[in-house]
């Protein structure tokens, strides 16, 4: 086994923003809006980076697809403690309309090329909560998947994933290449400290395009139309049950 | 007021103290009518969702987390920006109307309390985390961001702010209260950290105490007004930006618990670990009352007995040494069952019994409630004030596990009460004076972090002294001179 592990990092709108639509509806404000790691990415990394301090692999691989500003999120993975970088360009048009298929098209060809022995993603990204990416991958490369990941075991050639589930937890057992997408109790990712920051200024990200690993960036989707929530409306109190009643039936709900 | 157990000699120069404050102009409380006209230009300042009248919004912003009862304000108005705290401070001043600023509603003193009714400037809308220096360690905050916003906001760069009070409370509150944590005996408490504010004064006026944008890691400039505000409690000012010392994130971290047999083992060994050099992060004391209630409330099984847990921060190497020179003063004296750990799981897993000491006072007696000493003396007198305060504790039954910040000699008594139980809250309060006493005779003070809000200030005058009073007061008066700012904390009125 290679001892290679591929994480994939988001940039994303930072999860503490207020998030405004812009005022045509096409999308939402991103223009000098604070941008971070997603927060299952950060934990997808920390995954990775705990199975090479316990030497049970060799290299962690960070990968981001996006503009420029996404060497900033290969940079902190790389502070968190990702050997190296894969900087995927991809700008203008062509980032708007990114989604899962594009972005598993491009981490499928990655996870061959660099002959990855596991794939790690975080479950789903907070801006657009596909949840689809990891689950993509594993097919387009015909791997098993250990989605939804709250524990992560390496045994020999197999991995034990205790994946979250709406009835509890359930344990699996997969064979070795895999993709494993992590969930928020996998663990609790280390800050990055400044002397990590600096000694990450130093490691390496290469770039490339999409073109260069026979990606077509082609979407099958397009966004129509983005709105707020509507806006929550005052109740109306009233003094007896009757009222009540009276009310619901008037709004045609009984 | 209970005179009852003082002295004739602390009446007289308690009679003084007062004497010697400036008449102040009284306000009295504000009738509801006068506030009409009042009412629609604050809504055509900050807009009309944000000037709220309801008795739910106006009661959550006459309290806080101390025991004080709830005082509402007439009104509560909810500001965006500066412009529109210093246009509502100007209208508030032209109608006599008491200000109370309000971050996260997190104190302990009672502080938010509108004892004459008035506004409460409620901060939250001001949530903006501006201007991040990274390599000059500095950062500008809004009233609306808390001390662990700011750090997720932080966790990419390296950087953290560690003043830690319990809450998550406002960083521009906790400069008005001049907060502390559990780690000041490494890192300070907010008088150290705090480099520049911006205030609003009661007449709009704004101000930058260190000078607009300015922030220099020290300076010798003028008067220094940033840390004049820094404790002001919201009676000289709103606060609406305040500036930041940050540091680097640790390294790497060791948690570790000791066991003595004795208050006065642990507090030496303190001492020594300060004067042997090692930085270090946190040291905690838990007395024996403490440690039992924390077995039961997290099923836990240490030692009964006098327990202090121990924090490192730094590089690998430098860990192994402070960790080491730590262990080797601890069982010089008496210390039992130095445990350790690095990985953070095992880390929260050893300090569990410290973060929790505050539920499992309460879990001593269901239905309580509890309250919160806050007494500070030089480090050589911990010993023989804590064993005497937990005399005082048995001889007039009350429970009282001890929690403190022992590197500072900063100690708190959770006292638990019930609520209902008038000649229990009577006898506690007695105790709570008594306690405060004790520490101002061994030169101390009677407010280590909380601050002295509504409950302390008589407190106040007998550790100050009249003279420095009178200079609080000339300050207040010149600053404030109608008294709208937060009327009724820190200094007692000269009518009483």
């Amino acid at each position: 086994m290679s001892g290679r592990v591929l994480v994939g990092v988001k940039r994303v709108i930072d999860y503490a923003v207020k998030i405004r639509v812009k005022p045509d509806n096409s999308s939402v404000v991103t223009d000098g809006v604070k941008h971070s790691m997603n927060p299952f990415c950060e934990i997808a990394v920390e995954e990775a980076v705990k199975l090479k301090e316990k030497k049970l692999i060799k290299e962690v691989v960070a990968v981001s697809c996006g503009p420029q500003q996404a060497q900033e999120t290969i940079r902190t993975a790389l502070a968190m403690g990702a050997d190296r970088g894969i900087h995927v360009q991809v700008a203008g048009k062509d980032y708007e309309s990114m989604g899962p298929l594009q972005v598993s098209k491009i981490m499928a060809a990655l996870a061959k090329k660099e002959d990855a022995q596991l794939v790690i993603l975080g479950k789903q990204a907070i801006d657009d909560d596909c949840n689809q990416t990891g689950q993509m991958t594993a097919a387009l490369l015909d791997w098993p998947q250990g989605t939804f990941a709250s524990e992560v075991a390496l045994e020999g050639d197999k991995i034990k994933v205790v994946r979250e589930i709406d009835g509890g937890l359930e344990t699996i057992r997969i064979n070795t290449p895999a993709v494993i997408t992590a969930d928020l109790r996998l663990n609790t990712p280390r800050y990055a400290t400044l002397p990590n920051i600096m000694k990450a200024k130093k490691k390496k990200i290469a770039n490339m395009k999409p073109e260069d690993l026979g990606v077509d960036l082609t979407s099958r989707l397009e966004v129509l139309r983005v709105d707020e929530p509507p806006q929550r409306e005052a109740g109306v109190k009233v003094e007896t049950v009757e009222d009540l009643v009276g009310k619901l039936k008037d709004a045609g709900r009984v | 007021m209970l005179h009852g157990l003082i002295s004739s000699r602390r009446v007289v120069s308690h009679w003084h103290c007062l004497q010697q404050c400036r008449n102040v102009a009284s306000i009295t409380t504000v009738k509801s009518g006068a506030l009409d006209d009042v009412i629609s230009a604050f809504r055509s300042i900050c807009g009309e969702d944000y000037v709220s009248l309801s008795d739910a919004v106006r009661e959550q912003h006459g309290k806080d987390e101390s025991m004080h009862r709830c005082r509402p304000p007439n009104v509560v108005v909810f500001p965006h920006c500066v412009e529109e705290v210093s246009a509502l401070a100007k209208l508030c001043y032209s109608h006599n109307l008491p200000i109370i600023p309000f971050g996260t509603g997190t104190g302990l003193e009672g502080g938010v309390g509108a004892v004459k009714g008035g506004v409460c400037f409620s901060l939250r809308n001001m949530d903006q985390v501006l201007d991040l220096h990274q390599e000059d360690f500095d950062v500008t905050v809004e009233p609306g961001v808390t001390r662990k916003a700011l750090n997720a906001y932080l966790r990419e760069t390296g950087l953290w702010f560690p003043v830690d009070p319990g809450a998550d409370a406002s960083l521009c509150g906790m400069a008005a209260t001049s907060a502390s944590g559990t780690n000041a005996v490494r890192y300070g408490t907010m008088r150290e950290n705090v480099l520049n504010l911006e205030v609003v004064m009661a007449d709009g006026t704004v101000i930058h105490t260190a000078g607009k944008g300015r922030r220099p890691r020290k300076t010798s400039a003028g008067y220094n007004l940033t840390n004049l505000f820094v404790g002001s409690e919201g009676t000289l000012g709103i606060i609406t930006k305040t500036t930041l010392r940050l540091y680097g994130v640790p390294e790497a971290m060791v948690s570790a618990v000791c066991s003595f047999p004795s208050v006065q083992a642990a507090v030496d060994s303190t001492v020594q670990i300060l004067q042997a050099g090692v930085p270090i992060a946190r040291i905690e004391f838990l007395d024996d009352v403490m440690i039992d209630a924390c077995n039961r409330f997290s099923s836990l099984s240490y030692p009964v007995t006098p327990t202090l847990f121990l924090e490192f921060h730094g590089s690998e190497k430098s860990l192994e040494e402070q960790v080491s020179t730590t262990e080797e003063i601890t069982q010089s004296n008496g210390g039992a069952d130095f445990k350790w750990a690095t990985d953070t799981e095992e880390r929260n897993r050893l300090w569990k019994a410290r973060h929790d000491a505050w539920y499992a006072a309460l879990a001593l007696q269901p239905g309580c409630k509890a309250y919160a000493t806050d007494v500070c003396v030089p480090l050589s007198r911990l010993p023989q004030i804590i064993v005497e305060t937990k005399e005082d504790l048995i001889q007039n039954k009350l429970t009282g596990p001890i929690a403190g910040h022992v590197g500072d000699g900063n100690f708190h008594c959770l006292v638990v009460l019930d609520p209902n139980d008038q000649e229990e809250q009577h006898r506690v309060h007695l105790f709570t004076e008594r306690l405060a006493r004790r520490a101002l005779a061994m030169d101390g003070t009677c407010t280590g972090e909380h601050g002295v809000g509504l409950g302390k200030r008589a407190l106040l005058c007998e550790e100050m002294g009249p003279m420095a009073i009178q200079v609080m007061q000339g300050l207040k008066d010149t600053l404030d001179p109608k008294n709208l700012m937060n009327p009724g904390k820190i200094l007692l009125p000269a009518e009483l």
